[in-house]
């Protein structure tokens, strides 16, 4: 179906949350969700999802993996706003109860293709150490009032975090209509690819 | 792992070290690995073990016996069997510095490596044995490059090595030279073959170990005899081997390998001492010392250090770096870096100066107050119109310059300069006396004064000539005066000029005289300069004769004046004379008769003062003599004129001195001329203060003159602002210095290249020189004088001789800026009017009018007046003929624009995308903008573009009342001025908005949470947990519900059965049959009204509407019915936006309506009565209850009993028969009139509100009592934090604001107080009611969660809209003015929430009013809406409720009682006497009752149209007279506020309406706009009804009460015509 202009562009994000680093904590599992503008809408697919509880794995890389598949199809009008994933790691603490390990945000990449993310997660940290301590001991540490604030830079000034952790994600994009719209997110030496039929019906 | 296979890999690496030779720790660590494995090994190696460890044993051997030697030597000897033969090199570099007897071995090694690469060559290759027995191959292929040593391996063994063949091949390879390594050092190999082989038929080495045996022979039998018992008990080998140290273990794994029972190689294990490792340690390792290091050491040699600081020379301070960190640091590059770059020429570490300041650079800021107060102040400068910033841009439309200014910098003379020696000084003083002379010369004013004088002489002469007889006299004398007078004035002026000539003359002369004096004194010469005065002799007769008559003439005139000056003298004196002797007359006669007075009477009075003063005798002047005179002028003239027959000077100044030669002046006069030498001088050229080029250096000449001769060009864009040039002055080959600035004025637009004269200008600098030689110096006193005295300071100064002029370009036309011609205002001005005038203002933008008109009137181009009118016509008629009219601030922003303004505003996607991201409301939520233009719809933007064009024009149709409009216009402008206002800060993220955190416990938290643990997990009596709040953000449609749970209601009217009291029965009847034909499916038929407890008076349901939801209750029975039944009713956000301001702004409003359902049978026949039942139902409105979402958002629920509105008048109902059904409700309830509902209101989820923006504003307020408030405030919320508790709040204009101000006795307009005189209830009710007919508007809609807004009564007034405060405040402002005890009370009612009611003290009880509603209830009513109390607030003192019930039905409200209430101002802070923000008076302005009129003939139109408009598939017909009836009977109600007046009210109507059924009420409301109205009148469903020959009937009332409140009444009606 080539339709001579067409008015909306799709993107299809396909991967997995692969794994993670957090050396210092096991048992974690992941949730994760997309932030996108308001000239997106998810079409197909899933837009948050979670994952089981996985441990460290018992070799030196002490990789937790989930390998948690996203697939997800966005159609928009307009780059602005472009997805991006929001990841929250969770876990048990020594107690047992279950605080947040990590939160992270990257954007879903521009171009199509096989692209692997390595995201550096972070923690809001306690505003005072007498906080931290009873929030260690009560095992309710502090947390994003929802999580897509990572995904902002609203407000963020008044928050204070500490890294910890990596999450490496996979993505696989195919974009449709991009070009035809005028965005032209593919490497340079791909724009020959399109061959035989040049970018048509822009915009005037 | 194998054990083996770790052998193998260690052997490897072990290799891969010796290759490298280096690495000594990694050896060391590897025996640790390998030691575990050894000790496991399989007693099946048991053998070989013996036999490699005698092997290594005897390698072994030799370190430890040369080690008393040296440890170099046992170094090399075991480096040597170790390392590869071809590369002796490397082991020979480590060793190179250590000693001579290391040397001389390695010269030995040397040789050795050589025999040993010989043999290596000759090695047969393993190829030739292949060809044996398979089981044998592999062996072959490891040791086969031992040629002499057949090996017979166990089977074992092959198997196990058959993996690591090739790495053994490799290491075999390896291993096999070194036994023939050192002819005198037995190898490995060697030492065993030496104690186990039979010399066989190996030449070589047996050559080789006798050798070696020679030469260590002894040591070694030694050794071995000491070893070699171990050697043979099996037992002990690990031991031992644990004994080896790591470097020979490998070897001696090595040697495990390769030997079976026929060994191979068999390697020593190395042992490395600690001494060895220290060396090599040391070899590997540098420790730098901490010495100081010898400055020789790091400078080049034969350098002596140089200190340039010592130099003179500037190197600032070096960083502060410790001593020893410094020796460190410059041991360690003296080592690593030996070509000592890091060293600067002082021999220290290079370092560039500390940038540290020590000081901030900050000015210090004054800290008084005061001052600072003073520097914030702002000044009014009036604008100054700045015409010289216009001539320095060049506007884009003139072209873009190439105009060129000319410097022509010809030289530059000093007039002083240091090195001026005294004679210069002198000379320079002279030349600038004979330039002054010359001056004067040229001008020759004397001569022209003499002249002068000559010609007024002769004038007088003239003038006293008697021919001239046609003059009056007296004229002829005026002239001669005025004649006479001048030749005084040119007389005394020649005098003066020929003096001051004289003078020159004498000073020339004596500085001449000087000059030469000092050439003789020091003889020598050092300017050319030479005076000649040449002597003009003229006739001397003529001379003197010239010289007496002048003499003689100038005596006669001073004589003539002197004689005048006599006469006059003399006239005075005779009139003081004359004035004297009268007075000495009288005198005399005064004495004479106090004489006499004194002869007469006493003696005594003779001696009396004279009373009066004697006066002085008058002297006569003395007469002029002429000798005198004559004597005075002569003198003069010898002075100041040239005596007679004495030559005229004429001085003349030549150069033509010979200057003395170099070789016959004293030194300091040569070093002085080889200073000025040294000397050169360049001018910089300054255009706009930048330097735009330089002369050449030209240097300084002995006759300080310097000639540059040289011509810039200036290519230029702008006109210039400054020209300067800087004179700069080099000595020898230091830097330039500046010696003086000049400043050139701009030519004229009229000098032109080639026109311009020369000029010079003058310079001088401020300079100060002291120089060692001859030449004097600048700015330092010198003197001619041998004894110092008469001392001179001269600065350094001069000339510089230039001209500047525009170029000429190639056409002639001079290149001048075209801004020049625009100099100043008025002149261009002028020129501009010229042309106007010429050709009307129409052709100043007419460009090519302007031409045309500039070729007719044959205007000179090349005028430079007409500079810029051709300037313009030339931009203009070359087609650029945009001439912006405007300053661009940012120049660059067009180039960076993505598309051009006007493409963005076409563009209806990217306006779109736009007011998105500006946030404008109706497109806030837009989403999915498409990507095309023509996508968009237009309509998209209508209702954006209609707001925008109805901003400024008030609409009346809305409103209809145009105050009322505007007043709605000027909210929403406070509105948005105060929303944008806050939109920044609500953008200040607090933590919490962020992040979730718990707080931190405090004890008695932690004691609770302690508490809990003991709690039963399962309570008999359950508390209700509290629901989780949800934020807003992440919600969506049809999450939230708003739960409506309708429980019961109270007196409900119940419908009035047509009594017979009234006059008309027959019709009272029908109504009556009509009510019974109604009913009677359902009851018995005993309708009469003696049966109340038998009949169902009413069955009421309740309808609730929000958001055009409706739901509504099963119908339930009685005037008390009970539901108890939860309405569930989905709320949507304005947008879809859930964001907490949304939610805020939302102003629906929930509507509970409470109906009476009606059953009519509609069966006409009642013969069909039996088959079938007919019945049509109705609904009549009895009442509704309104709660904005507001309310409910903020309470989060909403639960109580509420009065029900209750039109005044409910045709057919009453309530008098709920008296009747009374069963056993309590006593108190009785009080109340009306009826009530209880409700419970609540949103599911139960949403966060938003809390109200916590900024500090800025206050008048003295800041002690904002923290007294501050500090109370905090008190009263730590002890009650339910309880409200209000200091200041915030006006209109955002500041903070003690409440007290706001109460203030304020009159009530005086047409109120006039309704009852007498009666100050009834006043204080009608005063009530007008407060509560201002129309009500929350703060928190207008102002969605920012902030509660109080505003003065004059403001509430004004704006005829405002909350509970607003009204509580007038209401109280009336009542105290009134003489009323009032009080604002703060606490919750339902529904309002926090709000405001006003207290009264009236005779021995207190009335709380409900300032909204207007309705008052007494302390103790239980159906009081004001549910609890937290403060009170009266005009002088606020007192919070610290009691410990705040329902106003427990509490005591004596406010004296300071264990009840908590005062604000106390004995501790007294109240400061605080000024009310309230206005004086307040001015009521007469309401308009015509504009009421016409109002009211509007809205009865509008809702008429509006009702026909609901009413879409029916005819609405409107029944006339019933309309004119309704509308005689609102007034009446208006009167009487809705009361009592039913029962006429309904006689009334049933006279005049008799055969119609009727079913219909009025509303009451306070007029704001139509809407409401339309709602309210919508709400009651009196439209509802379907019956086909259904009449309406509708009539408005408004009353009009002072200020424009106005009161709407609107009654309602249907009917239907009985048959």
């Amino acid at each position: 179906m080539m339709t001579a202009s067409p008015s909306v562009f799709l993107l299809m994000v396909n991967g997995q949350v692969e794994s993670a680093q957090f050396p210092e904590y096991d048992d974690l599992f992941c949730k994760y969700c997309f932030v996108y503008g308001q000239d997106w809408v998810p079409t197909a697919g899933l837009e948050e999802g979670i994952s089981q509880i996985t441990s460290k794995s018992q070799d030196v890389r002490q990789a937790l993996v989930w390998n948690l598949p996203i697939d997800v199809t966005f159609k928009s009008t307009n780059p602005y706003g472009w997805p991006q994933i929001v990841l929250s790691v969770y876990g048990p603490d020594v107690f047992g109860n279950d605080v947040v390990r990590g939160y992270g945000a990257v954007h879903v990449p521009f171009s199509p293709g096989r692209h692997k993310r390595t995201i550096p997660m972070f923690v809001p940290e306690s505003t005072s150490i007498l906080q931290k301590f009873t929030s260690w001991f009560m095992g309710r540490r502090p947390e994003y009032t929802d999580p897509k604030v990572v995904a902002q830079g609203e407000g963020r000034e008044v928050t204070r975090v500490r890294s910890q952790g990596f999450v490496t994600l996979l993505f696989n994009v195919v974009t449709k209509d991009m070009r035809k719209l005028g965005y032209d997110t593919g490497p340079a030496d791909t724009q020959g690819v399109s061959g035989p039929s040049p970018p048509q019906g822009f915009p005037q | 792992m194998n054990p083996r296979e770790e052998k193998v890999k260690i052997i490897t690496e072990e290799f891969i070290e010796n290759d490298e030779d280096a690495d000594m720790e990694r050896q060391k660590k590897n025996p640790k690995v390998r030691r575990q494995p050894r000790k496991k090994q399989p007693p099946t190696a048991v053998r070989k073990e013996m036999v490699s460890e005698k092997s290594h044993l005897g390698n072994q051997q030799e370190p430890v016996q040369e080690e008393p030697k040296t440890c170099l030597l046992s170094m090399t000897a075991r480096r040597g069997p170790q390392s590869l033969p071809p590369i002796p090199s490397t082991s020979r570099t480590g060793f190179a510095e250590f000693s001579m007897r290391g040397r001389m071995r390695e010269k030995l090694q040397a040789a050795r490596s050589k025999a040993e690469s010989a043999l290596l060559q000759e090695i047969p290759t393993p190829w030739p044995r292949r060809l044996r027995s398979p089981s044998k191959k592999e062996l072959e292929t490891e040791f086969g490059t031992e040629p002499g040593k057949e090996v017979e391996s166990t089977q074992q063994e092959i198997d196990s090595q058959s993996h690591s063949r090739v790495k053994f091949h490799d290491s075999a390879r390896k291993i096999k030279p070194k036994p023939q390594v050192p002819p005198g050092f037995p190898s490995a190999e060697e030492a065993y073959n030496f104690f186990t082989f039979n010399f066989d038929p190996e030449p070589e080495e047996s050559e080789k170990k006798p050798k070696a045996r020679h030469r260590e022979g002894t040591n070694l039998e030694q050794e071995e005899g000491e070893e070699e018992p171990p050697a043979h008990g099996g037992g002990k080998e690990t031991d031992e081997e644990e004994l080896l140290n790591g470097d020979d273990a490998e070897d001696f794994l090595l040697g495990l390998d390769h030997m079976a029972d026929d060994f191979v190689a068999v390697r020593p294990a190395d042992y490395e001492s600690i001494h060895d490792r220290l060396q090599m340690e040391r070899e590997m390792l540098f420790i730098p010392s901490r010495q100081t290091v010898p400055t020789y050491k790091k400078l080049p040699e034969n350098v002596q250090p140089r200190f340039l600081e010592d130099e003179g020379l500037y190197t600032g301070v070096r960083p502060e770096v410790s001593r020893t960190n410094q020796n460190i640091m410059e041991n360690r590059l003296l080592v690593q870096d030996p070509e000592r770059r890091w060293f600067g020429d002082d021999g220290r570490i290079l370092a560039l100066p500390n940038p540290i300041k020590p000081f901030p650079s900050r000015l210090p800021v004054e800290t008084q107050e005061l001052s600072i107060k003073a520097e914030l102040e702002t000044m009014y400068k009036k604008a100054v119109k700045y015409v010289h910033s216009s001539q320095h841009v060049i506007r884009s439309g003139d072209p873009p310059g190439n105009f060129q200014l000319d410097i022509d910098i010809s030289g530059l003379l000093f007039t002083h300069h240091p090195c001026f020696s005294r004679e210069h000084v002198l000379a320079a003083k002279l030349a600038q006396l004979y330039d002054q002379y010359l001056a004067r010369h040229q001008r020759n004013k004397a001569k022209f004064l003499t002249e002068k004088l000559q010609a007024l002489r002769n004038a007088v002469q003239t003038g006293l000539d008697p021919e001239k007889p046609h003059q009056s006299l007296d004229t002829i004398q005026k002239t001669i005066n005025d004649y006479k007078s001048e030749i005084r004035q040119t007389r005394k002026l020649r005098d003066a000029e020929q003096e001051k000539d004289r003078t020159l003359l004498k000073t020339i002369i004596k500085v001449w005289k000087e000059m030469k004096s000092l050439r003789e004194f020091q003889r020598f010469t050092n300017t050319p300069l030479k005076l000649v005065l040449r002597k003009e002799k003229g006739d001397q007769k003529a001379d003197e004769e010239a010289y007496e008559a002048e003499i003689q003439v100038e005596i006669s005139e001073l004589l003539e004046e002197h004689t005048e000056e006599y006469t006059q003298k003399m006239e005075e004196y005779r009139t003081s004379l004359q004035q004297w002797k009268a007075w000495r007359k009288a005198q005399r006669a005064k004495k004479k008769k106090r004489k006499q007075a004194a002869e007469e009477h006493s003696y005594d009075e003779t001696e009396e003062p004279h009373p009066e003063e004697d006066l002085v005798k008058p002297i006569p002047p003395e007469p002029t003599d002429r000798a005198v005179i004559e004597q005075e002028v002569r003198e003069r003239a010898t002075q100041s004129r040239r005596r007679p027959g004495e030559p005229m000077l004429v001085p003349e100044l030549s150069l033509a001195g010979s200057i003395t030669p170099n070789n016959q002046c004293p030194r300091a006069e040569v070093l002085r001329r080889e200073d000025v030498k040294k000397r050169s001088l360049y001018l910089k050229v300054l255009f706009n203060n930048k330097e735009v080029s330089r002369t050449v250096t030209r240097p300084l000449g002995a006759d300080f003159r310097v000639h540059f001769g040289q011509i810039f060009n200036l290519q230029i864009v702008n006109w210039p602002e400054s020209l300067a040039l800087q004179v700069y002055e080099t000595i020898g080959h230091s830097g330039p210095t500046l010696l003086a600035e000049v400043f050139l004025p701009v030519p004229e637009t009229t000098v032109v290249a080639g026109r311009a004269p020369i000029e010079e200008v003058e310079f001088s600098s401020n300079q100060h020189v002291t120089l060692d030689h001859e030449g004097v110096g600048s700015g330092v006193p010198f003197s001619f004088e041998a004894d110092g005295s008469n001392q001179l300071i001269l600065m350094t100064s001069g000339k510089v001789s230039h001209s500047v002029a525009w170029a000429i370009g190639e056409n002639g036309i001079p290149l001048i800026p075209p801004l020049s011609q625009q100099n100043i205002g008025f002149r261009s001005a002028l020129k501009r009017a010229d042309a106007i005038s010429s050709i009307g203002t129409s052709g100043l933008t007419d460009m090519k009018k302007l031409a045309k008109w500039a070729a007719e009137s044959k205007l000179d181009p090349n005028d430079p007046n007409n500079a810029p009118l051709m300037q313009l016509i030339s931009v203009a008629t070359s087609g650029e003929s945009y001439v912006p009219d405007f300053f661009r601030l940012e120049q660059l922003q067009q180039e960076f624009n993505f598309v051009s303004d006007q493409e963005l505003s076409r563009s209806k996607r990217f306006r779109l995308l736009l007011l998105r991201s500006q946030e404008v409301p109706e497109f806030r939520n837009y989403k999915q903008i498409p990507v095309y233009d023509r996508e968009i719809m237009e309509k998209v933007f209508q209702d954006y573009e209609k707001r925008l064009r109805d901003r400024n024009v008030i609409e009346t149709k809305e409103h209809i009342d145009t105050h009322r409009a505007m007043v709605a216009k000027y909210l929403q402008q406070v509105r948005e001025s105060v929303i944008n206002r806050f939109l920044i800060a609500k953008q200040h993220f607090l933590l919490a908005d962020m992040i979730v955190e718990e707080e931190v416990p405090n004890i008695s938290i932690l004691g609770l949470s302690l508490f809990k643990l003991a709690e039963q997990k399962r309570p008999l009596r359950p508390r209700r947990k509290g629901r989780k709040k949800v934020t807003a953000q992440n919600l969506s449609d049809g999450d939230i519900k708003l739960l409506v749970n309708i429980v019961r209601a109270y007196d409900i009217p119940v419908r009035k059965p047509a009594v017979s009291k009234f006059q008309q029965p027959s019709r009272s009847s029908r109504m009556f049959s009509e009510k019974h034909a109604a009913s009677p499916s359902t009851h018995s038929p005993n309708h009469n009204a003696d049966y109340p407890l038998g009949q169902v008076s009413v069955r009421p349901f309740v309808e609730v509407s929000f958001q055009r939801t409706v739901c509504h209750t099963t119908t339930a029975e009685g005037p008390n019915p009970s539901w108890n039944e939860e309405l569930e009713l989905p709320f949507r956000a304005p947008n879809g936006d859930y964001s907490t301001a949304s939610l805020q702004s939302v102003k629906d409003v929930v509507f509970i309506n409470i109906f009476d359902e009606v059953l009519h049978d509609v069966l006409e026949d009642d013969r069909e009565r039996g088959s079938g039942i007919h019945t049509r139902i109705e609904r009549h409105w009895l009442g509704c209850v309104k709660i904005p979402f507001s309310t409910i958002y903020f309470q989060a629920r909403i639960d109580g009993t509420f009065k029900i509105d209750i039109p005044p008048v409910l045709l057919g109902y009453s309530k008098e028969q709920n008296m009747i059904l009374e069963r056993g409700f309590d006593s108190v309830r009785n009080l109340s009139e009306g009826s009530y509902i209880t409700l419970f209101i609540t949103i599911e989820p139960q949403l966060v509100p938003g809390e109200s923006v916590q900024e500090k504003f800025e206050s008048q307020e003295d800041e002690k009592l904002l923290q007294a408030s501050e500090k109370f405030q905090a008190e009263c919320a730590f002890k009650f934090p339910n309880r409200q508790c209000l200091t200041t709040v915030i006006d209109i204009n955002g500041k903070t604001v003690f409440i007290t101000r706001y109460l203030k006795p304020l009159n009530p307009p005086e047409e109120l107080l006039n309704v009852y005189p007498n009666n100050l209830q009834a006043t204080a009710e009608l005063v009530a009611r007008y407060v509560s007919l201002i129309p009500f508007l929350p703060d928190t809609v207008s102002f969605a969660g920012i902030c509660d807004l109080w505003s003065t009564s004059d403001q509430f007034l004004d704006l005829l809209a405002g909350d509970e405060e607003e009204h509580a405040v007038l209401l109280c402002n009336y009542f105290l003015s009134l003489g009323k005890k009032a009080w604002l009370v703060m606490g919750n009612a339902i529904p309002e929430g926090p709000t405001a009611y006003v207290l009264t003290w009236e005779q021995g009880h207190y009335l709380i009013w409900n300032p909204c509603s207007g309705h008052f209830y007494g302390q103790f009513d239980t159906f009081c809406p004001l549910k609890n109390v937290g403060c009170l607030i009266g005009p002088d003192n606020i007192w919070f409720n610290i009691q410990r019930y705040d329902s106003p039905l427990r509490i005591n409200f004596d406010v004296t009682k300071p264990k009840l209430w908590k005062s604000f101002f106390s004995r501790s802070l007294p109240y400061p006497g605080l000024s009310s923000v309230q206005p004086e008076e307040l001015i009521y302005q007469r309401s308009d009752k015509a504009a009421a009129a016409e109002l009211q003939d509007r809205i009865e139109k509008i809702l008429k149209e509006k009702i026909m408009d609901w009413r879409p598939r029916h005819l609405t017909r409107w029944n006339r007279y019933c309309t004119s009836t309704l509308r005689h009977f609102l007034p009446l109600l208006e009167k009487s506020q809705g009361e009592d007046v039913e029962d006429d009210h309904r006689a009334e109507l049933l006279k005049q309406l008799g055969d119609y059924r009727f079913s219909g009420f009025p509303l009451h409301m306070p007029y704001s706009e139509v809407k409401p109205l339309i709602d309210a009148v919508y709400s009651t469903g009196v439209h509802n009804i379907d019956v086909p020959n259904v009449e309406f009937a509708l009539a408005v009332y408004i009353h009009p009460y002072p200020k424009n409140v106005l009161s709407v009444w609107i009654y309602v009606a249907s009917l239907i015509r009985n048959r």
